[in-house]
């Protein structure tokens, strides 16, 4: 039983500062990854053919259904069976692009069904084209339910970023790791990463309802 | 059907004078008395430094127009609101402030039908009426269902006590309600427009089972109502209110026959 | 992969799944209505206690929290948890925090009328919550339990990372002795996404029984 140690802090804060930027890189293209993938599959959802719908369907319910951990480790693992060679923070980005992708399909769909069904039948009454109906009329609408959805998706991320210290990604909870093995510190470390979480976290939410506010009613 | 109304509790007969008025003067045999009360919510005032009192086993009816603070007054004596300024007392016990034992102590005295019902949908009909007697007054169960059932049979709902309240017509749910009143045994009752959530036709049926219970219990009623008619069946006394004040006060036939007060023909003009 | 590795690890596995996601989910619903009710608390004390737990645990990442409760807690207080316990302990806590949040709207959603007709029965407030806001709630509250519940069961895959036995765990341990991953990994989601499938079954059956309970027959769309 130790007790707290200022200068394991300050010894710990190149490596932090390192695991920080990556965990918000990681976050960045996740989340890119997310929206767009999410948007590929909400469309799937809405396609005419079941051929279509059914097993979009399928494979986002099986992701969604299945822990990001284990995801992780199958594309780890699995990729280079395959051929594929991925750095593991490329494999760990696509991972957690893809798990959330099929939340935020959800979103989209919910965003897209709570727009009247009248905005679409007064769309056809006036003859315009599907495509201009999407970006003029149905997105700009949806977008006020879809937007903090999608904000609070990201913050989970987030908080899931971590996981990728499994597959060996340098972010912020594996810089702590190393740095108790090469010190035997691991109190402040970790907890400087735990505080860390909630001061991102905790405003970031704040913001999330706050736009919720705004922008949903 | 009156025969088996709830046993009263031991009150003061009732005297011929005026049970309610809208002085201050202090009476010693008087079970409410509101005190310089005011109650604002936001910076609208709904009560506005207001006094009256209210005798033992009188029948008190509060009417005028929405929003003149009537339903206030019913919400303050069950201390579902507080007031601003003024004291409140029952029984010569003042309700706030007051500690939690006591203001459930003084509660006990009195009970509440509302204008929705409020029924518990969770629980069935006879339920309804026996769960605070038994949680609260620690009634046996037994001893409790008995006086459920005869309730709901004096409120014409004894075939139903297995029924949930989803089950019941408005008309029915307000008479469970009224049942489950008089469960706890209340000298005083409070009825906060009880028919306004009504279909006109299920009105009668209501008004009829309160119209028994004033004519042959003493409780204490404080009656908020648009049915000028029940108003004037059943009423002792007749509170006139607007903007928060008592504008005008006395027994039904004259209040009906020749109001006073400018604003009172008014609102009998709208509203008869 | 053979039948050795299949009883040895990976049915043992499952098993550990399963308790961890039972223990875990007792404490957090202990942890959800504890808090949560207390967030609908009429002292503003207590509701910012709830509050601030909430918040706490809702930033914190459970991974992160799990690591600190297996290394920290013991340095730092002298208290040492098995790995097991403490992935309990993280699992329970934060995901009692999401679920306090499910419990405070469901009872914020009940009727205030029901709290008034409780007042005017004269129940105290323990009694209007037991026997009038919570019989009320409940049913409203397990759709989004559910979806947490499939949240947690994937959370107790971060167990792993603590050298738990668990299914992932295991899965682990066979590509270690098969040097092939694609198969036990399948299998691996394969058994998470039966598991699923099994809890929100169950908790649909659930929600049908207790709405029954207060009189709302699922099939009448809207009756409230």
């Amino acid at each position: 039983m130790n007790g707290w140690d200022w200068s394991a802090v300050a010894d710990f804060m190149p490596r932090f500062w390192d695991g920080l930027l990556l965990t918000l890189q990681v976050l960045v293209l996740g989340s890119l990854l997310s929206f767009s993938l999410g948007l590929v599959w909400a469309i799937g959802f809405r396609s005419d053919t079941r051929l279509v719908r059914w097993p979009v369907q399928a494979v986002t319910e099986f992701i969604r259904n299945t822990p990001l951990l284990v995801q992780l480790f199958f594309f780890f693992f699995v990729l280079p069976e395959w051929g594929v060679q991925f750095s593991g923070l490329t494999t760990g980005t696509l991972a957690i692009g893809l798990h959330y992708s099929t939340y935020t399909a959800q979103v989209y769909r919910a965003g897209i069904d709570a727009v009247p069904a009248g905005q679409w039948e007064a769309a056809t009454a006036l003859s315009l084209p599907l495509p201009r109906t999407w970006i003029a009329v149905i997105l700009p609408q949806a977008i006020r339910r879809i937007v903090p959805a999608l904000g609070n998706y990201v913050i989970s991320m987030l908080k899931d970023t971590p996981l990728l210290a499994g597959i060996s990604v340098l972010e912020m909870l594996q810089q702590s790791r190393l740095e108790s093995a090469s010190t035997f510190q691991y109190t402040e470390p970790l907890t400087v990463v735990g505080i860390a979480f909630i001061l991102i976290a905790y405003p970031a939410s704040l913001l999330m309802r706050a736009l919720e506010r705004r922008l949903v009613r | 059907m009156s025969a088996d109304l709830p046993p009263t509790n031991d009150l003061t007969p009732v005297s011929a004078k005026t049970s309610a008025s809208a002085n201050t003067d202090t009476d010693t045999d008087e079970l409410i008395r509101f005190d310089k009360v005011t109650k604002r919510f936001g910076r609208n005032t709904v009560l506005d430094n207001l006094c009256f009192s209210v005798r033992p086993g009188k029948h008190v009816t509060l009417i005028g127009p929405s929003g003149s603070g009537k339903t206030t007054i019913l919400r303050l004596l069950m201390t579902l609101v507080r007031p601003d300024e003024g004291t409140i007392t029952v029984s010569g016990d003042q309700l706030f402030p007051a500690g939690p034992k006591e203001v459930r102590e003084i509660r006990k005295n009195i009970g509440m039908v509302f204008q929705q019902f409020n029924l518990f949908p969770n629980m069935s009909v006879l339920r309804n009426v026996t769960e605070a007697p038994v949680r609260v007054l620690g009634l046996g169960k037994d001893e409790a269902e008995a006086r459920g059932r005869e309730l709901l049979d004096l409120v014409g709902l004894g075939d139903r006590c297995g029924a949930k309240p989803s089950q019941l017509s408005g008309g029915q749910q307000q008479r469970v309600a009224i049942a489950r009143a008089l469960a706890m045994r209340p000298k005083i009752l409070l009825l906060d427009e009880v028919t306004s959530a009504l279909d006109p036709e299920l009105v009668a049926g209501v008004l009829d089972v309160l119209r028994d219970i004033a004519r042959t219990t003493d409780i204490t009623m404080l009656c908020v109502t648009h049915e000028m008619n029940f108003a004037r069946d059943i009423s002792d006394e007749v509170l006139m209110f607007d903007s928060g004040k008592v504008i005008e006060s006395g027994p039904p036939e004259r209040i009906f026959s020749a109001p006073e007060h400018e604003r009172t023909r008014e609102f009998l003009g709208a509203v008869l | 992969m053979t039948a050795g590795l299949w009883t040895h690890w990976v049915l043992p596995g499952i098993w550990i799944t399963v308790q961890l996601t039972v223990y875990s989910a007792a404490l957090a619903t202990v942890v959800a209505f504890a808090v949560g009710t207390a967030r609908t608390h009429r002292s503003r004390t207590v509701r910012f206690l709830a509050g601030l737990y909430t918040e706490i645990f809702r930033g914190t990442s459970a991974l992160v929290l799990m690591f600190w409760l297996f290394f920290v807690m013991p340095s730092l207080f002298g208290w040492a948890l098995v790995p097991m316990w403490a992935a309990v302990l993280a699992l329970g806590l934060s995901y009692g925090a999401y679920g306090a949040e499910v419990v405070r709207g469901a009872l914020n959603s009940v009727a205030p009328a029901q709290r008034e007709a409780g007042i005017a029965l004269n129940f105290t407030p323990w009694q209007r919550l037991r026997l009038i806001m919570l019989p009320q709630a409940v049913p409203e509250m397990i759709p989004p339990f559910s979806n947490l519940l499939v949240e947690l069961l994937k959370g107790t895959a971060l167990v792993s990372l603590l050298g738990v036995a668990d299914v992932s765990f295991a899965a682990y341990l066979v590509r270690l002795a098969t040097q092939e991953s694609a198969q036990i990994y399948s299998v691996t989601l394969v058994i998470y996404f039966v598991l699923a499938f099994l809890l929100t079954r169950g908790m649909r059956t659930l929600e049908r029984k207790t709405k029954a309970g207060i009189g709302i027959t699922t099939t009448a769309g809207g009756a409230r």
